[in-house]
């Protein structure tokens, strides 16, 4: 076991993956030189060079399909996408190309690709800096998706999600990139689709993704002191989700509140809230609520942005409702 | 030649008449309230992020010094000069970067998004090149409604990258659209050289496109204005789009707070050895201004700027509730100009 960091242990899986395989390339805007604005990539060009860690110019419709390209042609390409709020350029890639390869050509090919890209507030960084759109990509069939809340988690999902043949959302969270874990010496991946319990209790179930688990958790420290005792599950992947472990959380606890930074409105939550009302039907002792962003964009001044984001308080309001 | 230091904001296009004082005063105006969010910014008052100008203040200053009453002006990530040449109000500017509720987007938007339709500023953007379809779009309305209108966009040259560019010069040309693209060439896109990212001339590219293209060097301010005079000029007479190309520095990092470990060594210091406003104060002088004139007009500005950031700093906060009941313009039929 040895200290990491979110940020870090996002390095160490990419640079783990292209030491195992000489087909993975790095691209993405400054990325290899200067390590990304973020610094996730920090290294990486010095290790494998620049033919395999390649910066790009600011051209993400161009990076991204030509990932797809890459990925139909023998490659595994990472791409990173600076900010989410950019993915929007990258749509026809992900949603007209990638998704659909492999279905639409037969089952000819499948498009190896890993798109990282950090979503999130919290750093006031205005309407078109802070956007959490990953209900867009779990909408597509053919996408899979992800959003690590934690180092070890976001070792072992990028692991995964290049060995994985089929394109691959990566979600990280900006606010989260210093965030301290620790990572085993050889660490495993994590199995895509597959949950994790962050917390075991037995009156209510809190789901919930990336940085809001840790919200989850705090929420659920201070129920705790109310005498209800909240369990936490961490989604981990998307698309596709732990229907089954939720269930089951579900099953002992027969109450659940659903979390994501993400609006609520069409959300993940929304989706799963929905399949909970019906294969969980007879489970249920009070309505599944959802904590998430209002329906407004992401708003700039730290006051406004305070409000809007979701947090352990909001999260322990809700529970306190569905307890009644 | 004399002239008194007041300020005249009418904007002309006759050169002789051009108000050289009014000019100096906007790029004065974009020192000055920048070098003063440099601070605020290291002091954690201004929160998310910040890209100045600092150095390019010639180019925002020039070009909209040559535009008219009804133009309109899209910018970029980098736009607090062009927001207040535009004539964004300082004080309504600082309110917006402090997140407050009498910014000029209420606090919402904050320094990537400056807007002000009253004086044709269709806004900064987070997007970069972003702003050159949104320019396209009111080219072409100025077009259809048959008005003499231009509308000018500003992009770095590192936007070159992104296919929009090429887009939107090929339909400003195929339409014969009142386009003035302004590249702001910095050398610089993000933390890598633009020449590391971009194969093309943007002067080949408009050759390519038929678009008439100049080159200026951006930190002559008055050579900008001149140049975007001429180039408006053909614009208003329905002669098509013009692609301007306006060499210039970078002083401070890409973002405030860039620690700029990419720079090579002494190129900030060669970068900052070029400074347009002290090079119009030399021609100003030399044109025949005193030196307490123009000390008296810098000592105005520097004065102005910081009374307006003691009061945006003690502005009051927006309302969540406003802000959440304003997602959608809740009249029918109202319009925003
Ligand atoms: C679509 C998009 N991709 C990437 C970014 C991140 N980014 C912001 S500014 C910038 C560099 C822009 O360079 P240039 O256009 O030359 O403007 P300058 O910063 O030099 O003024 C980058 C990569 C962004 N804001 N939007
Ligand atoms: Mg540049």
């Amino acid at each position: 076991m040895s200290d990491t960091r979110y940020g870090r242990a996002i390095t160490r899986a990419l640079n783990d993956a292209m030491e195992a395989d000489p087909s993975v390339i790095v691209m993405g805007e400054d990325i290899g030189a200067v390590g990304g604005p973020f610094g996730v990539t920090r290294g990486l060009q010095k290790s494998f060079g620049s033919e395999r860690v390649r910066d790009t110019s600011i051209s993400e419709a161009a990076i991204v399909g030509a990932a797809v390209g890459a990925a139909m042609t023998g490659l595994k390409p990472v791409v990173e996408i600076m900010f989410m709020d950019f993915t929007t350029f990258t749509m026809d890639a992900l949603v007209n190309q990638a998704a659909k390869a492999h279905f639409m050509f037969g089952g000819q090919v499948s498009v190896p690709m890993v798109l990282r890209t950090p979503h999130g507030g919290g750093i006031n960084a205005g309407p078109q800096h802070s956007q959490c759109l990953e209900a867009w990509f779990a909408h597509v069939p053919g996408l899979k998706l992800v959003c690590p809340s934690n180092p070890a988690d976001a070792y072992g999902l990028m692991r995964a999600a290049i060995d994985d043949p089929n394109p691959v959302i990566f979600v990280e969270n900006k606010a989260m990139y210093g965030t301290p874990g620790k990572l085993a010496d050889d660490p495993e991946p994590v199995e895509i689709g597959k949950a994790r319990r962050a917390r075991a209790g037995s009156d209510v179930t809190l789901v919930a993704y990336g940085a809001m688990v840790a919200e989850a958790i705090a929420a659920a420290e201070v129920l705790s002191a109310e005498g209800v005792e909240a369990e936490v599950l961490d989604l981990r992947s998307l698309q596709p989700w732990d229907k089954d472990q939720v269930l089951a959380s579900l099953s002992e606890t027969h109450r659940m509140v659903i979390v994501h930074e993400a609006g609520v409105e069409f959300g993940i939550g929304a989706e799963i809230a929905a399949h909970v009302a019906d294969a969980g039907f007879d489970e249920l002792d009070a309505p599944v609520l959802r904590v998430g962003a209002p329906h407004m964009p992401v708003p700039f001044s730290r006051e406004l942005e305070a409000e809007y984001r979701p947090n352990a308080n909001k999260i322990a309001d809700a529970v306190r409702r569905v307890m009644q | 030649m004399r002239i008194s230091g007041e300020v005249m904001t009418k904007k002309r296009n006759d050169k002789s008449d051009t108000d050289l004082l009014g000019l100096y005063r906007k790029m004065r105006v974009i020192r000055e309230a920048e070098t003063a969010l440099s601070g605020l910014f290291a002091n954690n008052e201004i929160p998310g992020f910040i890209h100045l100008s600092l150095g390019q203040e010639a180019v925002a200053a020039g070009v909209c010094d040559a535009l008219r009453d009804g133009d309109t002006l899209a910018s970029n990530h980098r736009g607090h000069g062009h927001a207040l040449a535009q004539g964004v109000s300082l004080d309504q500017f600082f309110l917006e970067l402090f997140g407050k509720d009498g910014g000029i987007c209420r606090g919402r938007g904050g320094s990537m998004h400056i807007a002000d339709m009253s004086v044709g500023m269709l806004g900064a953007n987070g997007i970069v090149g972003g702003g050159l379809p949104i320019a396209l779009g009111s080219a072409l309305a100025h077009s259809i409604k048959k008005s003499d209108q231009v509308a000018v966009v500003f992009f770095g040259d590192g936007a070159l990258g992104e296919g929009a560019v090429h887009e939107v010069m090929n339909l400003a040309a195929l339409w014969n659209l009142p386009l003035l693209m302004v590249c702001e060439n910095n050398g610089w896109s993000e933390f890598s050289r633009s020449s590391d990212q971009i194969r093309a001339e943007i002067g080949d590219l408009a050759k390519a496109f038929s678009i008439p293209f100049e080159r200026v060097d951006g930190t002559k301010v008055r050579d900008v204005r001149s140049m975007t005079a001429d180039l408006c000029d053909r614009l208003r007479t329905g002669q098509g789009p013009a692609i301007l190309e306006c060499l210039t520095v970078r002083w401070h990092g890409h973002y405030e707070g860039d620690p700029q470990k990419y720079r090579a060594e002494g190129d900030q210091e060669t970068a900052t050895s070029t400074d347009c406003v002290a090079l119009e104060r030399d021609s100003l002088i030399g044109d025949g201004f005193d030196a307490a004139t123009l000390d008296a007009l810098d000592a105005e500005v520097k004065a102005e700027v910081e009374a307006v950031v003691i009061a945006a700093r003690n502005g009051a906060s927006p309302s969540f509730a406003t802000a959440l009941g304003d997602v959608h313009r809740n009249t029918i039929g109202s319009h925003h100009v």
